[in-house]
């Protein structure tokens, strides 16, 4: 019933707005070249920055379970931030660290490597905000894991890599997958953060939300609408596929 | 909404029925607190800050109400949407006609003839486009052409969601167009030209400045006069301000919202609050805030910094805010054309 006023309803009326315009202004507003190239960057950007932090927050994850030292839940705290940060500022402050006269912008640009305004940037806004989702799936699984069956390998003479690929990746890899598929999804939906960063150069660094924005802009409910269930469209059947690879996996965990 | 909308509405709405029942709106309504929303684009935040202290001074001292006045800003078209979608604004004062035109088309919230309500197309003050560089002008930019120099950076927010970027877009195409030989293809080429030299496209004016003056990007910042004279008060001696050859003028527009001061109960004093605005006192408040005034007498007192310079007009150059806006800013217009290139 809540699902249903929450979730179905503002679903419903963006996928009944579009059709005012009928199938000829949806196809023609979906081949428009910029509305392609935006969808392009932001599903494309969002998932080598998902893929990305699956590493990173597996790598985090791990060391903030597995050892002790100073600072420790400080870090700990500080991986929450990005959740708790209004996007705007995030994006304000990742934009006056990689700008061109930032602190790590300017280092950059002298190695010739243009951090911000451009997809570049967009790549490490969504690296920020996606990270915590990856580590704060991962760390309830990590924590719970039994030691015990790590030593038996290790007793066993398995080597590190070895633990590592056939002990701890098959317990965690469910909770990297929905990890990862949680960061994806607010990647592609994520705007106040990017848009500071990206430069919003038509056809290079515009992402699809800012599209629907300048849309609205220009009073195209319709047009908006249709990029905004295109976006919904493709991140549901991306969705789906991850579920389906999820249920794969925990199928053959029973096995 | 919030709670304190719903107050304010329960309040309007006890207001508007007493001055059904009682005649003669200022004698009923005496003693009791008033409450005015202006919803106006993004840089007009410190002139209006000002211009409703004094309006509702002398609002008091003449009827004795009490008038709260909220403003809200934003990027011109957004704040134009927010309208159409229920902002339940009493006047609107926004950057550029066009935006006017769409509440009124749209949400029939105020009569289509509504430009001619009040004085000077009602536009209290008027502004130009000019170019703020820093300090020396070390890449020596003196006019329009200078834009397209390899080189050169150019920082101006994007016009499809910007009213300020709609102005910096027409007065270059206008001065491109009136180069000798100057023909729509020229120009559209020149723009191509132009846009090529901008490397970060902001959404509002704002963040141009911002980009600008704090992120230290570009050469030129392409600005409204009276966010040029900000930046020079608020960063001090780090900018100079470069008048072009040709600008373009702009009349940022003001107007009374029929339908919500009608449920508000509040047409007397916003019809009020928009003739203020040209007063004398309005006037002096709106050159002191860099805005070029109507008022002969405060145009005389801060003319100096107001260069005169050639401007071209929308209706006269481009033949109306409509025709402009298909022709360059919609999809498929100019605008996406130069980026296809």
């Amino acid at each position: 019933m809540w699902l249903g006023l929450v979730v179905v309803l503002p679903l419903t009326a963006l996928v009944l707005r579009p059709w005012e315009v009928g199938l000829s202004g949806i196809w023609s507003t979906l081949t428009e070249d910029r509305v392609l190239a935006a969808l392009r960057l932001s599903f494309g950007v969002s998932l080598l920055a998902a893929l990305t932090n699956i590493p990173l927050g597996l790598m985090t994850a791990w060391t903030l379970t597995r050892y002790e030292f100073p600072g420790r839940r400080v870090i700990d705290a500080l991986v929450d931030l990005p959740f708790a940060l209004p996007t705007a500022v995030a994006g304000i402050a990742l934009t006056a660290i990689y700008g061109p006269t930032g602190v790590l912008g300017e280092p950059l640009a002298k190695l010739g490597i243009k951090a911000a305004y451009n997809p570049i940037g967009i790549y490490i806004a969504l690296l920020f905000i996606g990270l915590p989702f990856v580590v704060r799936t991962v760390q309830p699984v990590l924590q719970d894991l039994d030691r015990e069956v790590e030593e038996a390998a290790q007793t066993l003479g398995a080597t590190n890599l070895q633990r590592f690929r056939l002990v701890v990746l098959p317990a965690v890899l469910p909770a990297l997958v929905s990890g990862f598929s949680l960061a994806f999804a607010r990647a592609v939906g994520e705007y106040g953060s990017v848009i500071f960063i990206a430069g919003n150069m038509p056809l290079k660094s515009e992402i699809a939300p800012l599209l629907i924005v300048i849309k609205l802009e220009q009073y195209d409910y319709a047009g908006a609408a249709t990029v905004g269930l295109a976006m919904l469209l493709i991140s549901f059947g991306a969705l789906l596929a991850v579920n389906g690879l999820q249920l794969v996996l925990a199928r053959r965990g029973r096995a | 909404m919030s709670i304190d909308e719903i107050l304010n509405r329960r309040r309007l709405i006890a207001t508007a029925a007493a001055v059904a029942v009682v005649p003669g709106w200022a004698s009923a309504e005496s003693g009791k607190s008033l409450t005015l929303l202006n919803v106006s684009y993004d840089p007009t935040r410190e002139l209006y800050k000002d211009v409703n202290a004094a309006f509702a001074a002398y609002w008091k001292s003449r009827t004795g109400q009490t008038l709260t006045l909220n403003q809200s800003h934003g990027g011109s078209g957004k704040q134009a949407r927010a309208v159409i979608d229920g902002l339940e604004a009493d006047v609107v004062t926004l950057a550029l006609a066009y935006d006017i035109d769409e509440i009124a088309t749209r949400a029939k919230l105020l009569p289509a003839n509504w430009q001619s309500r009040l004085r000077n197309n009602s536009a209290p003050y008027t502004s130009t486009i000019v170019f703020l560089v820093r300090k020396g002008n070390p890449k020596g930019i003196r006019d329009w052409g200078d834009l397209v120099k390899p080189g050169v950076q150019v920082i101006t927010p994007n016009p499809k969601t910007s009213g300020g970027a709609r102005w910096n877009y027409l007065a270059a195409y206008a001065w491109a167009l009136k180069q000798p030989g100057g023909t729509p293809a020229k120009a559209e080429a020149y723009l191509s030209a132009l846009f090529k030299n901008v490397p970060v496209l902001d959404t509002g004016a704002r963040g141009s400045t911002t980009t600008f003056a704090e992120r230290g990007l570009g050469d030129v910042l392409l600005a409204w006069e009276n966010e040029a004279y900000l930046s020079l008060e608020e960063f001090g001696p780090k900018f100079d301000i470069v008048y072009p050859s040709l600008s373009i003028l702009a009349e940022p527009t003001a107007a009374l919202v029929d339908k919500n001061v009608q449920r508000h109960g509040t047409r007397v004093v916003a019809t009020g609050y928009l003739n203020f605005l040209y007063s004398p006192l309005a006037q002096d408040l709106i050159g002191k805030h860099h805005f070029r005034p109507r008022d002969p007498k405060a145009l005389a007192k801060y003319g100096a910094k107001f260069r005169k310079l050639p401007m071209v007009t929308i209706d006269g150059e481009f033949g109306g805010w409509r025709k402009a806006q298909a022709a360059h800013f919609a999809d498929g217009g100019v605008f996406d054309r130069i980026y296809r290139r």
